[in-house]
């Protein structure tokens, strides 16, 4: 072995202890930088995927956001208009299953249309308004968790009898509704229906549990009056990220106000900016501290050696590799604590997500926690920059006192 | 008879800067010979030590000049200085000044592995052989812990003599130990000039050891009191 390692390795070594405590320093402050980082990432990637999941991706409805484009304006490049509104006309989009066709021929993902439409619940004397979807059981499942979160019954039980309905398990429980409930629906234009209910749905967000009911899409269209009714699309695309890109594609292919998850939360998004900054605060701010630990543990250690480092310079070695020694036990001292505390961090991390939350507001019962190795990567980075400068600074100062003041010092 | 010219001191004056300038070394001309035993004497803070530091180039004097082998050092980069005092040059010092932990061999191998030009087992055999030739045969393989302070002082002597320097410089070798290990000591080092023909330069308080010595330098207020190249008393 190289003398500089060697000599190195034998410092490290033979003061086991001391070098036990540095490592645990750096391990302590790596594992709990790991573990808040997790926990903070953990968290909010947690409620993205619940909105992610919760929502469709993006929204195509039958409003038109912007007046229809006028003949003047392609044949003229100054022609305006003034007073333009945004095309009344029949309610619904148009042809729906060229549509339907169109975009799934294109598009990253599955499209699924629905009727939105609202109306009264009536059972047992009680009246609650409720917004009701009519749906497709066939394509539903690939747009929305609608199918997994059936508390009761299945998608396709709503074939089972005519006007079968699901309601949101709050709903059922506000009106006293159960399985197999003939309830009353009366629509905002008038017309009555008889509907039983035939499952229950618990997406776990208290506002949709408590005022939706879902029956066929032909249902819808009875409800509404009006066959053929097709007034919103879903749509589920592969890469939630790319949503706006794709929603701003399909308004302009079909001219329907189309809403990616991203405008529709925008108000959302936006707090996690200040989320972000809270959880690089913290993480740096234990990172931070934790590498003082580090400099102040490997300095010491560094300071303890300036008289070894004195004999060493006035037997003949160069600065240079006198510093190096002590360049060489910080960084073995951050590895291995570097290394230390990816362990420790990952237990941290199992620990945190092995304990059970009970509360009767959430269906979250562990803690969501993230896996990033780049969390890893930076703590480990900031590890060893400590470690090296805790190392290199004092051994530099101590390499640069000339031995004979340290030799007369002892004498 | 004393030889070339090894090291010579050139109006060689050290002052440590401070609030009150000290005065350590004034104005010394001295020659060190091939194959000398010289002594430098004088009462404590005379400078003696000072002046053994600058010869062994651990220290830079504030005027004049050391030079090794006719070869000005005041120049030099302290690298190059460093090589100087690696492969031409051994220390004792009044402490052993051992690394705590390496055995006895390791630290005798220590200024070989530096300089790097043996074979890692001709550099063992070497430390080997060197020890051996001190009388601490048995004691290769302990730390210095495990060893007396005259033990310790034997394999500092090792040390320096580890690649093969024509001169060793030694500050109070025997300062620290018993009158036995003392003489243990100092009879090494006797040996080492007369049939070694090495040269060593001593810096000692204890007058019984100086008269021993070939020649004798004594300095009082970092200045020469003897006339610096005298004849030699043996």
């Amino acid at each position: 072995m190289n003398l500089v390692l060697d000599i190195a390795w034998t410092h490290v070594r033979s003061r086991m202890r001391q070098t036990a405590f540095a490592v645990a320093g750096v391990a302590t402050g790596v594992g709990f930088s790991v573990m808040m980082a997790a926990l903070m990432q953990g968290s909010q990637e947690d409620f993205m995927r619940q909105l992610i999941n919760a929502l469709p991706h993006i929204t195509v409805s039958d409003d038109r956001r912007l007046p229809p484009r006028q003949p003047a304006e392609d044949a003229f490049a100054i022609a305006e208009f003034h007073g333009l509104t945004p095309e009344a006309r029949r309610k619904g989009i148009k042809n729906p299953l060229a549509i339907v066709g169109s975009l799934e021929a294109w598009l990253p993902g599955a499209v699924a249309p629905s009727v939105q439409t609202k109306g009264i619940l009536r059972y047992a004397s009680r009246d609650v308004s409720v917004s009701i979807t009519g749906i497709d059981p066939v394509r539903e499942p690939k747009v929305s968790q609608l199918a997994t979160q059936m508390r009761q019954g299945t998608l396709t039980s709503l074939y089972r009898t005519s006007n079968a309905m699901i309601l949101g398990d709050r709903l059922a429980e506000k009106i006293g509704a159960r399985a197999g409930s003939n309830i009353t629906v009366q629509t905002s234009a008038g017309a009555k229906l008889n509907a039983q209910v035939v499952g229950m749905s618990h997406t776990g967000i208290r506002s949709v549990d408590e005022s939706t009911a879902y029956v066929l899409l032909k249902t819808g269209q009875i409800i509404e009056q009006q066959t053929g009714l097709v007034n919103e699309m879903r749509i589920r695309v592969r890469d939630p990220m790319q949503a706006r890109e794709l929603a701003s594609r399909i308004e302009e292919e079909t001219g329907y106000k189309s809403v990616s998850w991203q405008e529709a939360h925008e108000d959302l998004l936006s707090s996690f900016v200040i989320r972000n900054i809270i959880m690089y605060t913290v993480v740096g701010a234990i990172l931070l501290v934790a590498s003082f630990g580090t400099y102040n543990i490997i300095s010491t250690i560094t300071h303890e050696k300036a008289r070894d480092i004195a004999i060493m310079k006035s037997l003949g070695l160069n600065e240079r590799k006198v510093r190096s020694i002590f360049v060489i036990e910080a960084m073995l001292i951050g590895i291995v604590g570097g290394l230390a505390g990816f362990v420790l961090g990952y237990a941290l991390c199992l620990g945190l997500e092995s304990i059970e939350i009970k509360s009767p507001f959430m269906d979250m019962n562990h803690l969501p926690l993230s896996y990033n190795p780049l969390h890893y990567a930076i703590a480990m980075g900031v590890a060893l920059t400590s470690s090296l400068a805790a190392g290199y600074m004092p051994a530099r100062k101590a390499a640069r006192v000339h031995p004979v003041d340290i030799i007369r010092g002892a004498t | 008879m004393a030889g070339d010219i090894l090291i010579e001191a050139k109006g060689v004056t050290r002052i440590l800067p401070g609030i009150v300038p000290t005065t350590l070394v004034r104005n010394v001309d001295l020659a060190i010979r091939a194959n000398e035993f010289v002594a430098i004497t004088g009462p404590s803070g005379s400078g003696k030590s000072s002046l053994l530091y600058l010869l062994g180039l651990l220290d830079l004097p504030t005027e004049g000049e050391v030079t090794i082998h006719g070869k000005g050092t005041a120049h030099m980069a302290d690298d190059e200085r460093a090589l100087i005092r690696l492969a031409a040059l051994g220390f004792v010092f009044q402490f052993h000044f051992l690394l705590p932990e390496f055995t006895a061999l390791e630290n005798v191998m220590l200024p070989m592995r530096a300089l790097g030009r043996l074979s890692r087992e001709a550099m063992r055999t070497r430390a080997a052989e060197l020890l051996d030739a001190l009388g601490l045969a048995e004691h290769r393989h302990k730390l210095p812990d495990q060893l007396s302070g005259g033990q310790r002082q034997r394999v500092a002597v090792a040390r320096a003599l580890a690649n093969d320097p024509p001169v060793i410089l030694a500050d109070e070798p025997t300062g620290s130990l018993d009158s036995k290990s003392s003489e243990q000591v100092f009879q090494i080092l006797r040996d080492l000039v007369d049939k070694r023909s090495k040269t060593v330069v001593a810096v000692t308080h204890d007058l019984g050891l100086a008269e021993r010595m070939d020649r004798r330098v004594q300095l009082v207020d970092g200045a020469i009191e003897a006339p610096a190249d005298g004849a030699r008393v043996t």
